[in-house]
This record gives structure tokens, sequence and C-alpha cells, in this order.
């Protein structure tokens, strides 16, 4: 929800941030996205439905989320005081549930009894599955064949949730060829479907509402550190790959211009190798999937092919805000590679017994890289936007071992 | 007056239906696209709409992502698509040709870039199907200049309030998608599209043409009565996926199967 007395206002009523975002989408979708905004608008004002969001947050979802000090880490660093904010202690191991709970409930006010999501690492899959289950709603999750094969399990949660999951063999078979059917089931069911984005991008009003929902993060995380420190922290550091987990971090201190932010995006094989998924640092602006951003594309405007280790970061293009956020010079992106995100991976498993999901461990990695070079007063929270659970078979595979 | 509203006017005046064909440009090869062109000219093509190939096309079904995918596995540009159109138009100077598209095409040669070398080339129309006029300003500004048509969808759920801001953004025609879906979808109903079509005419001060679900002369007819003109994509293609290993044989197979439609379209 807007942060009251903020000096940013963003988006403009018709969804623009700067020259990004907008509503890209064939006609037959215009009226259905008409509808989700005036709904939504309503709503986030409302009493009623805010205090049925908190609630299904405090006990379902199980916020707040700790602020977490790792002192062992930050002692490994020898610099910035590190603190994680734990989403991955949300049920069902991510930040993705904070936006699925909030698109549900206006699911059910619009009386949709169908939702349909894309996924790529599953996590927004297995959170839409979900609340579908709680609620009743019949949940179709569209999944690229190549992803539905590095993150079988969470196919498997999925199914166990209820859920269909439809396999997408066009195009490269990933995240961005499932939002591609995504989009064909909604034009095609929109009369009696919701589709839940799982990211900060799409059209009008996607990338704000999804914010909004997400910013519980950055809320809670803000009100932690004022009390755990008395101040505000100097930096922010949350992986990009959509965005959504690192908008909510940063939205809520968007106005707070001296805390630094630094969102992580996926180097793959390394930027110079052309294999990563990194559009802020090495895309141009274009139109996909219903908003203007930046985007991996080709000089003929076709949208390229992306790699990387973490299929929750495997996307071509990435939420317009953050687009605007770097336009502006507000908030700064930067890549780390598949390796250094293992490392990071494995640095946080030894010194603080925990797992990150391979999309956090990108800004783990980043911040084992720049923490020491910092000050000991200064304080860094990083968003530990989920557990890695989902990701053992993976690393497992690297360490050349079949479970 | 563009060549899009000259040739709809006409036939208006003779009480004819336009018979809009699609294909995708460079679908199987780009050598033979201006020979189909040529065909689906002799098949009776009032106008012909081109595709350009994308890599996210995703208001098309499969039939159509097929093409692209044929297209673009052959590193079709939108360069060698205007090349096309430029090559028609040596021997056919009087035909509308339409590109339909994603914004992103026009946006990765650039907007002022495209408007100058589709305007060289003969193009006399866009159809962007991921861009509402809310969104066309850019473009408009470039396009209108080296007049060439954008053209505006319109759809079952279209307001009419939204029906009159599109009128007045769009020029040439007014494209309605007669059903809920994407290309090649489903089974037209004819009643939904003339009770929708009678609503829209009170809006649309532009020819109505129908698009999604004309699959062959009977459903062409059935629509045409109501329209104004009727736009056939997938069966089409279809066809040129079927010969795709002797692509020679294409302008001939699509000559022969549009004829049935345009038969259709004249029987009084």
């Amino acid at each position: 929800m807007p942060v009251e007395g903020s000096n940013y206002q963003q988006p403009t009523p018709d969804g623009h941030f700067g020259q990004h975002g907008g509503r890209f989408v064939a006609e037959t979708l215009v009226h259905a996205l008409d509808q989700l905004s005036a709904l939504y608008d309503e709503l986030k004002s409302d009493p009623v439905f805010i205090r049925e969001l908190q609630e299904d947050l405090a006990q379902y979802v199980g916020r707040p989320t700790p602020l977490y000090f790792a002192q062992r880490l930050t002692e490994r660093l020898g610099g910035a005081q590190i603190y994680l904010k734990r989403e991955d202690l949300n049920h069902t191991g991510a930040h993705k549930v904070n936006n699925t709970i909030g698109q549900a409930l206006l699911a059910k006010r619009m009386g949709k009894p169908r939702v349909i999501a894309e996924t790529g690492a599953g996590q927004h899959g297995v959170a839409t599955a979900t609340v579908a289950a709680r609620l009743g709603l019949k949940c179709q999750v569209y999944m690229g064949s190549e992803d539905i094969q590095r993150q079988s399990m969470n196919v498997y949660r999925m199914k166990l949730l209820g859920a269909d999951v439809i396999p997408v063999t066009s195009g490269s078979k990933t995240l961005k060829d499932a939002m591609n059917e995504a989009l064909r089931d909604w034009v095609t069911n929109v009369d009696d479907t919701h589709y839940i984005i799982g990211t900060a991008a799409g059209p009008h009003p996607y990338p704000m509402m999804v914010r909004d929902f997400q910013s519980v993060i950055g809320n809670e995380a803000r009100a932690q550190i004022l009390q755990a420190r008395g101040s505000l922290p100097d930096l922010l550091v949350a992986c990009v790959g959509g965005g959504s987990n690192a908008i909510g971090l940063f939205h809520p201190f968007v106005d707070d211009v001296d805390v630094r932010m630094v969102g992580v995006e996926a180097g793959g094989r390394g930027l110079e190798t052309g294999e990563h998924a990194a559009p802020l640092n090495a895309g141009r602006v274009g139109v996909l999937h219903g908003n203007r951003t930046y985007l991996m594309q080709d000089d003929d405007g076709q949208v390229m092919a992306t790699h990387s280790i973490s299929a929750g970061l495997d996307y071509p293009g990435v939420g317009p805000e953050h687009s605007y956020l770097k336009d502006i010079g507000r908030a700064e992106y930067v890549s780390v590679t598949d390796d250094e995100a293992m490392q990071g991976f494995r640095m946080l498993n030894r010194t603080e017994g925990i797992l990150p999901a391979l999309e956090s461990s990108h800004a783990i990695a980043w911040v084992a890289k720049n923490a020491p070079a910092m000050s000991v007063d200064e304080v860094i929270i990083v968003n530990l936007s989920g557990r890695g659970d989902k990701d053992i078979l993976t690393v497992a595979a690297l360490d050349g071992i079949t479970l | 007056m563009s060549r899009i509203t000259s040739c709809l006017k006409n036939l208006k005046d003779s009480g004819r239906t336009a018979l809009v064909p699609f294909v995708t440009a460079g679908d199987p090869v780009i050598d033979i696209t201006p020979a189909i062109m040529h065909g689906l000219v002799d098949g009776g093509a009032d106008i012909v709409e081109l595709g350009i190939p994308f890599s996210d096309p995703e208001a098309d079904g499969p039939v159509i992502q097929a093409a692209s995918e044929r297209a673009l596995a052959n590193h079709v540009r939108l360069l060698d698509v205007l090349e096309v159109v430029r090559v028609f138009r040596l021997t056919n100077a009087t035909t509308p040709i339409i590109l339909m598209g994603y914004l992103n095409s026009i946006l990765g040669m650039g907007e002022g870039l495209f408007a100058q070398r589709a305007g060289d080339a003969g193009v006399d129309g866009v159809i962007m199907v991921n861009m509402p006029p809310e969104e066309s300003l850019s473009l408009r500004k470039v396009l209108d200049p080296v007049g060439i048509d954008i053209i505006f969808l319109v759809a079952p759920t279209t307001s009419d309030e939204r029906a009159r801001k599109i009128a007045a953004a769009a020029s040439g025609f007014v494209y309605y998608v007669s059903l809920k879906g994407i290309t090649g979808a489903g089974h037209i109903d004819v009643e939904s599209v003339r009770t929708n079509l009678e609503r829209l005419r009170k809006l649309i001060n532009l020819p109505l043409l129908v698009g999604f679900g004309i699959k062959n002369g009977t459903t062409a007819r059935a629509v045409g009565q109501h329209a104004d003109g009727v736009v056939m994509g997938a069966a089409l293609v279809q066809t040129v996926a079927a010969h795709a290993d002797a692509p020679h044989t294409i302008p001939a197979a699509l000559t022969h199967q549009l004829k049935e439609v345009r038969e259709a379209l004249d029987r009084p």
C-alpha cells in the first residue's frame, strides 16, 4: 500500500513508471484489466479487505518474518553488519505467497472460480496452488518443460495441492514462454479466470499491485531495523529476476534517499558470454508481456534466450519499476555469475545453517564480495527471498551426486 | 485517400465483401513470399495481411506460432519483410498491404526508421496486436506523415466508451476479433458477431472487418453478411505448413483455397 506522505508517486494513473510500464496487451484483455484496476483501487483502502489480508499474512503465512542478524556471516566477511530478511520462513518457503494471498482474495471478490499462473522455479506456482486450494479455486499453472525437469519437486508439490501443471513446449520452454501461454489462456477464459502474475511485471495494474502486496517485506524490515538499531540501514540488497522480492524490500525505503539499494541480476556464465539473464545490465528498452521495460533482445527486437543456474531468475525482462529506478539512479543494478551464486549458497550453508534458494544466493554472493570493503558501522539488509530445498537436486548434480 | 480506404470504399459501392488473407512473411522461406502474395491476389484477395515473425507471439495459437518459428529458423528479419513488400509492389501497385505483428519488432528497428522504410516499400497499414490506442501516440506521429494507417482491434469485451476511443484513434478500418481467444481458435458464433457488429456500427464510423474463426467459404459467407470484410489466417497458414517441403507449390495451393472463399462471399 502507498506510503503515507510519500514524495514518490509511481506509477501514473495509466500505469507508467517514467517511460516504462503501461499496458501493451490484446484488446480482449483491456476490459479485464480495467475491472481489476478499479477493484484494486477500491479494495486497497477498504478496511475489511486490509484486515482480511493482514489476518491471512499473520495466521496462514506466518508473518512477520524475522529480520535476523547474521553474526557468523558478518564476522567471516569482516565488514558491514549483515541482516537477513527471512522470507524463506514464509509458508511455502518464499516471498511469492505475499502476493498470491492478496491476488486470490481479489479473485474471490471478483467471483472468478479459476486462477492461472506462470512459474519458473515453481515457487510462484506452489504459492498459487496453495492459496487456490485454501480458497477452493480451480488452479492451472503453466511451466516451461525445461523448468519442469529442473524443478521436479515443486511440480509434484503443485500436483499434491490439486493444481494442474501444464508443460509449455514452445519457444525456449522456460518462464517467458510459460507467461505467453498463460496470457493465451487468459484471453480465452477471461470471463471466469483471474491471472495471478507472480512478479512485478506485466500490464498495469500488475506491477503496482504486486509491488504493493510485496511491500510488506520492506515495511516490516524498516520497522524491525529501527527497533534493532535505532536507525535506517545503509544498504538494501535483493536478487532481481522479474524483481518482486526486490521491489517489495525497496519500495518502502524509496523516500529514504540515504539508503542505497542494489538489485542483483543473474550474470549466468558471465555478461560477456551473452549467456545470462541481466536485462538491466545488458538489455535495451522494449515491450514484452504487457509492459515496456529493459529487455534482452537482438537488434531485430526478437527476445533472446536467457541462462541462469536459477530458474526463478531466468527471464529476459524485468519489472518496469526497476527499469525506472535504474533510469532515475535511485537503485543500482549489478550481476553475479552462476559460480559466484553457488559460492554464496555454500557460504550461507556453513556460516549460518541456512540453505538459501539459488535466486537469493545471488544477493548473498554480491554481499560476500562487497561487505568486506564496508565499515563495521554500516548495516546491510539482504532479502533472503526463499529457501533452497527446491534446489537440492540441482546442487547435488553440480557436485556429481545423484540423490 | 489511403489505398486501404479507397479499396474498401470501392468494394462497398459495388456491394462486395472484402477478403483479407493473412500469411506470415518468410514462412517457410522468404524468397517465396512475394509469389504467395500474388497467389493470394489471384485467389481473390482485396487486401493482403503479412505477419512479422516474432519470438513471443502471445496472442497467437499454435498454427501461427509455428509459422513464426519456421520463419525465424531462417533468420527472417523485419528488413526482409519490408523488402518482400517492395518486390511485390514492382508488379502490383493497387492491392493494399498490412503488416501485422507485435510492437517490439518495430521498436527494434526504431519507430522513425520503420515508418520511413515501410512508406518507401509500399506498406499501407499496420496492426500491432499488443498496442492499444493509449500506447500508440509515438507510432502514430511517425506513420501519419507517410500515410500508413494504424488499424486497431475491437473485441467482444470492448465497452461502448472504449469503442468510441478506438474509433477516434483508428484509420483505414477497425478489426473486430470475433471471439475471446487466440488466432486459429474455436468455433465462431455468428449470432454474437452480428449483435456485436450492430452495436459497434453505432459507435465506429469506419469499415468493420472480422477476423478469428474464419476457416472456409461457409464461415466467411456467414460472417460476411454482417461485416464489411473478413480476415482469414490460420486456415491458410496450415496450407503453407502442409506444403513447407515444396515451397514453390504454395502460391497455387493458396489461390485454389482462397477462390472457394471468394466465390462463397460473392454468391448472390
